[in-house]
C-alpha cells in the first residue's frame, strides 16, 4: 500500500513548504487568503462556455508559485490528480449540449464540449490557487485568517480538525490494507466481502486515533484555538498585494487578455 | 510544598460495556517522587493515568492534584500541572514539524510568541532534540519521536510528570538515554510500565494493580522480593535481579 501512504506524504510535503521563508511567505496570511478568493470569485463568474479568456489567469497561480518558491511539478501533479473529478463533473455537456460553437475545418465544436473544457480549465485555477494558498501559508494560518477575517470559530476548528482527519484516517487505511494484502497472497484475498468489515474497522480504529490525538491536545490545554508562530500584520505591502492582484484579475475579467495577446501579436506581424 | 501531591480516593471506573478497569483506588504520591504503577494487562494502570489529567471521568471517587479537587472548572490549570505522554508518540505528535507541537502547548497557554520560541528551543536541548527542530514529526525514528513527545510536555512546565510505559519499543541504546534523561528530571514523576528492570532503576516506590484494586504500594526493591505477591499479580522479578541465566550464579 505504498500508494495510500505515499499520498500521505506528499500532502504533508504540501505543509512543509509552508514553513519557507520568501516575499510570499512572508505575506501576513490574510492578505493571500483573499487575494484567492478573490481570484476564484472572478474566475467562477465567467459564463459557462468562456474558455479562452481564462488563460491569462494562470499569471496569478505560475507568479505565486515560483515567487514561492514551490516546487512546479509537485504543484502540477497535485493538480492532476483532481482533473478526473472535475471531467466526471462536465462529461455529460457535449452529450445533452450540441448546439455547433465554433467550426475548425472538417471539426465541428459543440457548445458542450467547450464547457465541458472550461469546467476542467476552471478547476485547474481554482484548485490550483488553493494548493499554492496553502502552500505558501500552511493550513493552519490559512485557518487563523479566516478565522480572523471573520468566519466563525466553530466553522475554522471544525476544518481543521477534517484536515488532521484526513491523515489519521490514510495512516490507519494504509495500515489496514497491508495487512489484508499481506495476507491474500497476492489474490484477491476474500475479495469484495472482506471488505466490509476491514471499512468498519477502520472506522472504529480512525474513531479511536482521533480520540487518542484529541486527549493529546486536550492534555496540552487545547481550548480550540490554534495559533501560529507567525507574527504578521496586515499593513502596507498586505494591502498593495491585495489591491494589485485584484485589479489585475478585474481588469482580466473585463478583457479577454488572450484575444487581445492575440491582437497585439497580430498587430505586430502585419 | 503540598501543591505537587497527586491523591486518588476510592476511584471507581467502570467502562460503558459493562468492564469494572478500577474498582477501588486510593493512593497519595507526594511531591518529588518517582513512583511505577505496574500490572499485568487490563490490571487499570491506563485508565488511572487518564483519571490523572481529568480525561476519564470517575463513577465514583475522589482526585486531588495539589490543592485542588479534579473538577471541570480546575481542569486547565490541572492540565498544566500534570504534563501526559503517551505510549504512541505517533498519537502525541500531530503538528507539521517538530517546533510546532513543541510549542502547541506554550501558545494554548497563552505566552507570547518570543518567549515560546525560548521555550521550544531549551526544553529541545533538554531532551536531545534541537537539531530536529524543523523536521516533520513522522520522519522521525522511535526514540526521537519519544523524546520530542517528551518534550512537548515539558515545554508547559508541569509539575508532575506522567508517562505510560517510556520505553517500550525503544531499542536498548534509545532505552537507556531516555532512562538517563527521566533520572535527571527533578519532577514527581508516574510511571507505567512492562519494563521492570527500569522501574527498578528510576523508582523508589512501586504501585501494583491487580484487577482494578492496588493489591502492593511500598519501596521497589521489597514489592519485587515478593515472590508470592509477584505470581499472583502475573508479574515477575526483573532480570537484573534475577541470576545468571547461563552460569546460574546468584540464583
Amino acid at each position: 500500500m505504498r500508494s495510500i501512504d505515499g499520498a500521505v506524504l506528499d500532502l504533508k510535503r504540501l505543509d512543509l513548504l509552508a514553513t519557507g521563508d520568501s516575499v510570499i511567505h512572508r505575506l501576513d496570511a490574510r492578505a493571500k487568503v483573499l487575494t484567492t478568493l478573490v481570484f476564484i470569485v472572478t474566475v467562477v463568474s465567467f459564463n459557462r462556455y468562456e474558455f479562452t479568456a481564462l488563460f491569462p489567469f494562470f499569471i496569478y497561480p505560475v507568479v505565486t508559485a515560483s515567487l514561492g518558491n514551490l516546487p512546479g511539478g509537485y504543484i502540477v501533479r497535485k493538480i492532476i490528480m483532481v482533473i478526473p473529478f472535475a471531467f466526471v463533473v462536465g462529461m455529460l455537456n457535449p452529450i445533452f449540449d450540441r448546439e455547433l460553437f465554433v467550426r475548425i475545418g472538417p471539426f465541428a465544436i459543440t457548445g458542450g464540449w467547450i464547457s465541458c473544457a472550461s469546467i476542467i480549465l476552471r478547476t485547474v485555477l481554482t484548485v490550483g490557487a488553493a494548493f499554492i494558498l496553502v502552500g505558501v501559508t500552511g493550513f493552519l494560518s490559512v485557518c487563523e485568517a479566516l478565522e480572523r477575517l471573520g468566519t466563525p470559530r466553530t466553522f475554522t476548528v471544525q476544518l481543521l480538525f477534517l484536515y488532521r482527519y484526513i491523515f489519521v484516517l490514510t495512516e490507519e487505511g494504509a495500515r489496514a490494507s497491508r495487512a489484508r494484502e499481506l495476507r491474500s497472497c497476492g489474490r484477491k484475498g476474500l475479495g469484495l466481502a472482506s471488505f466490509g468489515p476491514l471499512i468498519g474497522h477502520l472506522l472504529i480504529r480512525t474513531w479511536l486515533r482521533a480520540e487518542r490525538i484529541h486527549m493529546a491536545m486536550l492534555a496540552r490545554g487545547f481550548t480550540g484555538e490554534f495559533h501560529s508562530r507567525q507574527v504578521s500584520g496586515f499593513g502596507w505591502r498586505e494591502l498593495f498585494y491585495v489591491a494589485g492582484w485584484s485589479a489585475v484579475f478585474v481588469v482580466l475579467r473585463m478583457e479577454n487578455g488572450a484575444q487581445w495577446m492575440g491582437r497585439l501579436v497580430t498587430g505586430v506581424l502585419s | 510544598m503540598s501543591h505537587h501531591i497527586v491523591e486518588v480516593k476510592h476511584l471507581q471506573h467502570i467502562y460503558a460495556d459493562g468492564t469494572v478497569a478500577l474498582q477501588d483506588v486510593s493512593l497519595t504520591i507526594h511531591h518529588g517522587e518517582s513512583v511505577a504503577i505496574i500490572g499485568a494487562n487490563g490490571a487499570g494502570k491506563s485508565t488511572l493515568l487518564l483519571h490523572l489529567n481529568g480525561y476519564l471521568t470517575a463513577n465514583s471517587g475522589e482526585i486531588r492534584i495539589g490543592d485542588f479537587p479534579l473538577t471541570k472548572k480546575t481542569l486547565p490549570e490541572i492540565r498544566r500541572t500534570v504534563g501526559m505522554v503517551f505510549q504512541d508518540a505517533d498519537d502525541q505528535l500531530f503538528m507539521p514539524t517538530v517546533f510546532d507541537d513543541v510549542a502547541f502547548g506554550p501558545f494554548n497557554l497563552g505566552l507570547p510568541v518570543d518567549e515560546v520560541k525560548q521555550r521550544v528551543k531549551a526544553v529541545l536541548e533538554q531532551v536531545g532534540a534541537a537539531h530536529l527542530q524543523e523536521k516533520p514529526p513522522y520522519h522521525l525514528s522511535g526514540g526521537e519521536k519519544k523524546r520530542v513527545a517528551i518534550a512537548t510536555v515539558l515545554s508547559m512546565s508541569p509539575d508532575i510528570l506522567v508517562m505510560d510505559e517510556p520505553t517500550s519499543g525503544l531499542d536498548p541504546f534509545a532505552r537507556r538515554q531516555l532512562m538517563g534523561l527521566l533520572r535527571d528530571f527533578q519532577h514527581t514523576k508516574i510511571f507505567t510500565s512492562h519494563d521492570l528492570d527500569m522501574v527498578v532503576e528510576l523508582c523508589q516506590r512501586t504501585i501494583v494493580l491487580h484487577k482494578g484494586i492496588v493489591k502492593a504500594d511500598g519501596p521497589t526493591l521489597e514489592i519485587f522480593n515478593d515472590d508470592a505477591l509477584l505470581a499472583e499479580c502475573r508479574l515477575e522479578k526483573p532480570l537484573s535481579m534475577q541470576g545468571c541465566p547461563v552460569c546460574g550464579k546468584g540464583r
